[in-house]
């Protein structure tokens, strides 16, 4: 139990780097960014192929970081620039990246077994690899969440910030809304690349389809951690997100054991996120109707 | 300051659905001068601010600020010299950030924007100066997201943020008529004396004639994307609702006097 329990944890803070990318373009842009399911396989693909090409595995997760922000760099121009729905224009990359990702690879997917890892430092020191990784994903989390914090509170944080609010706004204060939302989608996407290439290294093996899905998990994992953890400021609402994921992964891992067959994953996270999304919605249609039962009494 | 010269704006050109809202509108703006904008519904009144706010792009003709042409120039750019106030309350701020954000946003209007603090400590003492000059309370709100404020809060600190900075021009869209009619008498001395104080040069488009005449030191008034009167100076001073009836109807007929929404 205990061993299924790290398994999640470790495996929940790889997928917070994720979440947190997918939290910056879905709540800060206001974009739903499909990009992620394309940029999370390509940094699994860059870093595998960089470590099995005899890399650095911190070179290459670096290498993958870039990766992912020229696909998000790719998704910002078409939407901004060629004036493509945000939405269609994440698809369209997204699609561009499976052919790329296999020539990244050469073929489908790619093991890393005995090979050198981000991990394998840690692990040499006698840790556990569960350990090892929740030791190193904790480090890039709250690096991550760190940088962030500061990032969006200097002058273009700010202004990305004021473009996923208003972009009328923005752009009457002086705002380029283009450069802004190119700028919070390759930052995005960068942070989805890195955690593709995180969890590829932690599994052993990188696979062009282990992106299929990805967006529902991030949003999940996002609006789990805003439900259950608050978001008051924002520093607590970026630690909520890492929690988010986290308690995703545990809530997966328990279904999994209670015996739901993992072919039912995916239709269970769906039913899950669908469910979350709509709690407003169904609020407003079920309250009233409890109100007029008052007006009866 | 502001040159309008034949400028031509149609929407959907070339289908059943075209509608010419400007049609070779001219007209030359002094430093200084505070224009009420006047027409009916339709009379492209809205469009020709949005024309000089860069929102739109004009078909022909060109928008000279300050001898500057800035026909071709995007509406982010040219924000670095206009303040804008919307007519909706909920456009001109940000509603899931703080007041003071809002402000520092507004602040660095015109400035290239780096990796320097969204807002510093100096500042907010400055905005806790000018929000309560405002007299609403805001200034112990500082931190609260604009989302809480009012319609007629967020329409003066839209008005604020637009003259944080003092802009080289004021545009100001119809931005009381979605207020209820005594917040927006408010709203409307706040604007009066923020436009004194720092001697702004203004468009103010209203759809109210009383507050036209009232307000402003010149009136232009459209009607189907023409200018059809130009008024200023002592005559504007003596104008009043009817002496502008009557010579809007000498020009165009009675129709002017059944628009309702000018009469309001």
């Amino acid at each position: 139990m205990l061993d299924i329990l790290m398994g999640a944890i470790s495996l929940g803070l790889l997928w917070a780097v994720m979440t947190i990318g997918v939290f910056i373009t879905y709540r800060i842009l206001n974009i739903a960014d499909l990009t992620v399911e394309g940029s999370i396989a390509m940094g699994a693909a860059i870093a595998a192929q960089g470590i099995t090409l005899g890399m650095n595995p911190y070179a290459a997760t670096l290498l993958a970081l870039i990766g992912g922000m020229a696909a998000g760099m790719a998704t910002g121009l078409l939407h901004t620039q060629l004036k493509i729905p945000a939405l269609l224009s994440g698809i369209l990359t997204m699609i561009a990246l499976w052919s790329i990702n296999l020539r990244i690879m050469g073929k489908a997917n790619i093991s890393l077994l005995r090979m050198n890892t981000v991990y394998t430092l840690l692990e040499n020191s006698g840790l556990d690899k569960a350990y090892a990784i929740i030791i190193l994903g904790l480090i890039a989390v709250f690096g991550i969440i760190t940088c962030l914090y500061w990032f969006f509170g200097t002058e273009i944080g700010c202004a990305i910030r004021a473009t996923g609010n208003n972009p009328n706004m923005a752009r009457a204060q002086g705002i380029n809304t283009d450069v802004t939302i190119i700028l919070g989608l390759i930052i995005s996407n960068g942070l989805v690349a890195v955690s593709g290439a995180l969890i590829a290294q932690s599994q052993g093996y990188a696979d062009v389809q282990m992106g299929t899905g990805s967006i529902v998990i991030g949003l999940a994992s996002v609006i789990i951690g805003e439900v259950l953890f608050g978001r008051k400021n924002f520093y607590s609402r970026l630690v909520s997100l890492a929690l988010g994921a986290v308690t995703y992964r545990i809530i997966i891992a328990l279904v999994l054991k209670m015996g739901m067959p993992a072919n039912d994953l995916k239709l269970f996270t769906a039913i899950t996120v669908a469910v979350a999304l709509s709690l407003p919605t169904l609020k407003d249609y079920l309250i009233p109707i409890r109100r007029s039962y008052k007006g009866v009494d | 300051m502001l040159a309008v010269k034949d400028v031509y704006k149609s929407f959907n050109p070339n289908t059943v659905n075209e509608t010419v809202a400007l049609c070779d509108v001219n007209f030359e703006m002094k430093e200084g001068e505070f224009i009420t904008l006047i027409g009916g519904n339709g009379a492209g009144k809205s469009t020709l601010l949005n024309c000089v706010a860069g929102v739109y792009s004009v078909d022909r003709g060109t928008i000279l600020i300050d001898n500057v042409d800035v026909t071709r120039l995007p509406e982010h750019k040219r924000a670095a010299v206009l303040g804008r106030v919307f007519q909706d309350p909920m456009m001109g701020t940000a509603a899931n950030m703080g007041i003071e954000e809002n402000l520092a946003l507004a602040y660095r209007r015109g400035k290239r924007r780096g990796l320097r603090w969204g807002i510093t400590r100096k500042e907010r003492e400055m905005y806790r100066e000018q929000l309560k000059w405002l007299e609403l309370g805001l200034e112990d709100r500082l931190t609260d997201k604009v989302g809480l404020l009012s319609g007629g809060q967020r329409q003066a600190l839209t008005l604020l943020m637009a003259t944080l900075k003092k802009p080289k021009l004021l545009l100001l869209d119809e931005h009381t008529a979605a207020l209820d009619p005594k917040t927006a008498q408010k709203v409307l001395e706040i604007t009066d004396r923020l436009i004194r104080e720092h001697n702004l040069t203004t468009m103010m488009v209203t759809h109210n004639m009383r507050d036209a005449i009232k307000y402003g030191n010149r009136l232009i008034m459209m009607h189907e994307g023409r200018i059809i009167l130009d008024i200023e100076g002592e005559e504007k001073k003596k104008l009043t609702v009817e002496s502008l009836l009557k010579r809007f109807g000498r020009i165009k007929g009675e129709e002017f006097a059944n628009d309702r929404a000018l009469l309001s």
